[in-house]
């Protein structure tokens, strides 16, 4: 009960638009791979999959924002966030393995490969973390996710939210190829998050 | 109100109106050979659409307590001021003064207009909006374009939200014709036939609305049958001088036949509707000039996937003040 309320309350406040171009809603594992602008960016996404979907998907969240007061942590409880802390980040506890044992082979992911926040609407380098999942689970789909707007709506530093209008675009799915390079892989994930800016 | 046989005509008249048109719509998609040009017809069918929208809303006032009224125009200004803030480009130091406009100024004026305080809620946004607008941009420390923001947030705020409130603010004016009230200030005090107020508000509202809307169809009409003078192409290809006078001539000629659902008499009505009529173009115009300085084709384009409201009321939004402030100078005891 507490999911879908939250889910109706994020996209209200974010006047969130979920457009799916090239790609439908699927149960399929999936990895959503999208630009990262807000601390809202993993909520909104997760609240705008339709309802099967949202039960089956688990955002990564940063530790250090979701977990920090009651009301957080209760929120992201219920929107199944995958809290990562990303100061404590060690060798042998790889969040890649951390995240693939946590979703199984029901789950899918909603990672965020620019690592932080963008200040603007650039996007920045992709991380490898991304590269690494689809690489121990090449049956993943990797999907990419544009939000729009959603800096504005809640900008880095602020703690406050402007009931602004927010665009998600979901593109269609990509895999690891065989003998693809790192940064081959993580080149392409990027144009093709680019991509559907314009799209 | 609702036993009032004028108010069943009135809106009963408009329901076949808008029916009729959505049969035409209908028809019309589906003879795809007409040879009319199909993005026309989805214009068209669009348009429709939202006056469906707009007119249920204003008949829901017939029925609903004024204040339920009024918070159906407050979401819908809400609405308007996002959709108007999303397409105007601000600078992250403007997101605080954004919030307390968004979270405080807008429903504070909805519940002045719900209260009645006409002192307050016709100063508020005009006067101490722009005073805190201004000064709360001063004090995030970001003086980059300061004037250009500031100008940016505040003219938001008074389009979307304090023009679209005093719609709803008529339904709490004593209106009395202007032979009612010539009389009330010639009777003696203490006499015993006072002249009633008119008391149909919630009824002149929509025919306020049904206007505007037509006069917004009637110069689109106009505009496509007789247009040649375009007024200003870099602004918009479609309004054209001879559509603004022929459409507000006819909403006028429209308004004054349907004189007799408001307090007005013909000739009131006539003058009223083309004045409000031409107010409701020079919205569209405006609307028009800053979609186009953003390059882009309907605020619902802006971000995909919505409807785009402020496509629809910015008429609304500029007749709204002149609308109430005939009403209130002329209508009303002084």
């Amino acid at each position: 009960m507490t999911g879908p309320l939250i889910a109706m309350i994020a996209k209200l406040l974010t006047g969130a638009s979920a457009r799916w171009v090239d790609c439908q809603p699927d149960t399929c594992q999936r990895v959503y791979f999208a630009n990262h602008t807000s601390h809202l960016d993993s909520l909104v996404i997760w609240s705008s999959l339709p309802g099967v979907i949202r039960n089956l998907t688990r955002p990564v969240a940063a530790k250090d924002y979701w977990g920090k007061t009651m009301l957080r942590r209760y929120v992201a409880g219920h929107f199944n966030a995958l809290l990562i802390d990303r100061k404590d980040i060690k060798v042998h506890q790889s969040p890649v393995d951390l995240l693939l044992r946590e979703i199984g082979s029901v789950n899918s992911l909603i990672v965020f490969p620019e690592g932080h926040r963008s200040a603007g609407t650039q996007i920045g380098a992709f991380k490898s973390g991304l590269y690494y999942l689809c690489k121990k689970r090449p049956d993943l789909e990797a999907v990419p996710v544009h939000l729009d707007n959603m800096n504005r709506i809640l900008p880095r530093g602020e703690f406050l939210p402007v009931p602004l209008l927010s665009c998600i675009t979901f593109g269609p799915p990509m895999w690891l190829e065989t003998g693809e390079q790192k940064a081959d892989f993580l080149d392409r994930a990027r144009e093709n998050l680019l991509r559907l800016k314009d799209a | 109100m609702i036993s009032d046989p004028i108010t069943w005509i009135f809106v009963a008249g408009v329901l076949l109106l808008l029916g009729v048109a959505t049969t035409v719509g209908h028809f019309l998609k589906g003879q795809p050979e007409s040879g009319l040009n199909p993005a026309m017809v989805q214009t068209f069918n669009r348009r429709i659409r939202a006056w469906w929208l707009l007119c249920s809303l204003v008949a829901a006032a017939l029925f609903l307590p004024q204040s339920a009224t009024v918070v159906l125009f407050g979401l819908l200004a809400f609405w308007a001021l996002r959709e108007f803030i999303t397409l105007t480009p601000t600078r992250l130091s403007d997101h605080r003064t954004l919030f307390w406009v968004f979270i405080l100024f807008t429903p504070l004026q909805f519940v002045l207009v719900g209260l009645g305080k006409y002192d307050l809620y016709s100063t508020l946004i005009p006067v101490y909006g722009l005073l805190f607008v201004t000064a709360r941009v001063a004090f995030s420390g970001d003086p980059k374009r300061f004037l250009e923001r500031t100008a940016k947030i505040q003219a938001g705020l008074v389009l979307c939200i304090y023009c679209l409130s005093l719609a709803p603010a008529l339904l709490y004016l004593n209106i009395y014709s202007t032979a009612d009230i010539r009389q009330l200030q010639e009777l003696p005090q203490g006499a015993d036939l006072v002249p009633q107020p008119y008391g149909k508000n919630p009824l002149l509202l929509f025919y306020f609305v049904f206007v505007v809307q037509m006069g917004d169809a009637l110069q689109y009409l106009w505009g496509k049958i007789l247009g040649r003078r375009v007024i200003a192409p870099a602004v918009s290809t479609t309004r054209t001088w001879e559509g603004m006078l022929a459409g507000s001539g006819s909403t006028a000629l429209l308004g004054a036949a349907l004189y007799w659902a408001t307090p007005f008499n013909e000739w009131q009505a006539g003058c009223i509707c083309l004045v409000i009529a031409l107010a409701g173009f020079a919205g569209g115009m405006a609307m028009s000039a800053i979609k186009r300085d953003r390059g882009v084709q309907d605020y619902g384009t802006l971000v995909v996937g919505h409807g785009g409201v402020l496509d629809r009321i910015d008429s609304l939004c500029f007749a709204a003040p002149v609308f109430f402030l005939l009403t209130k100078t002329f209508f009303t005891l002084p």
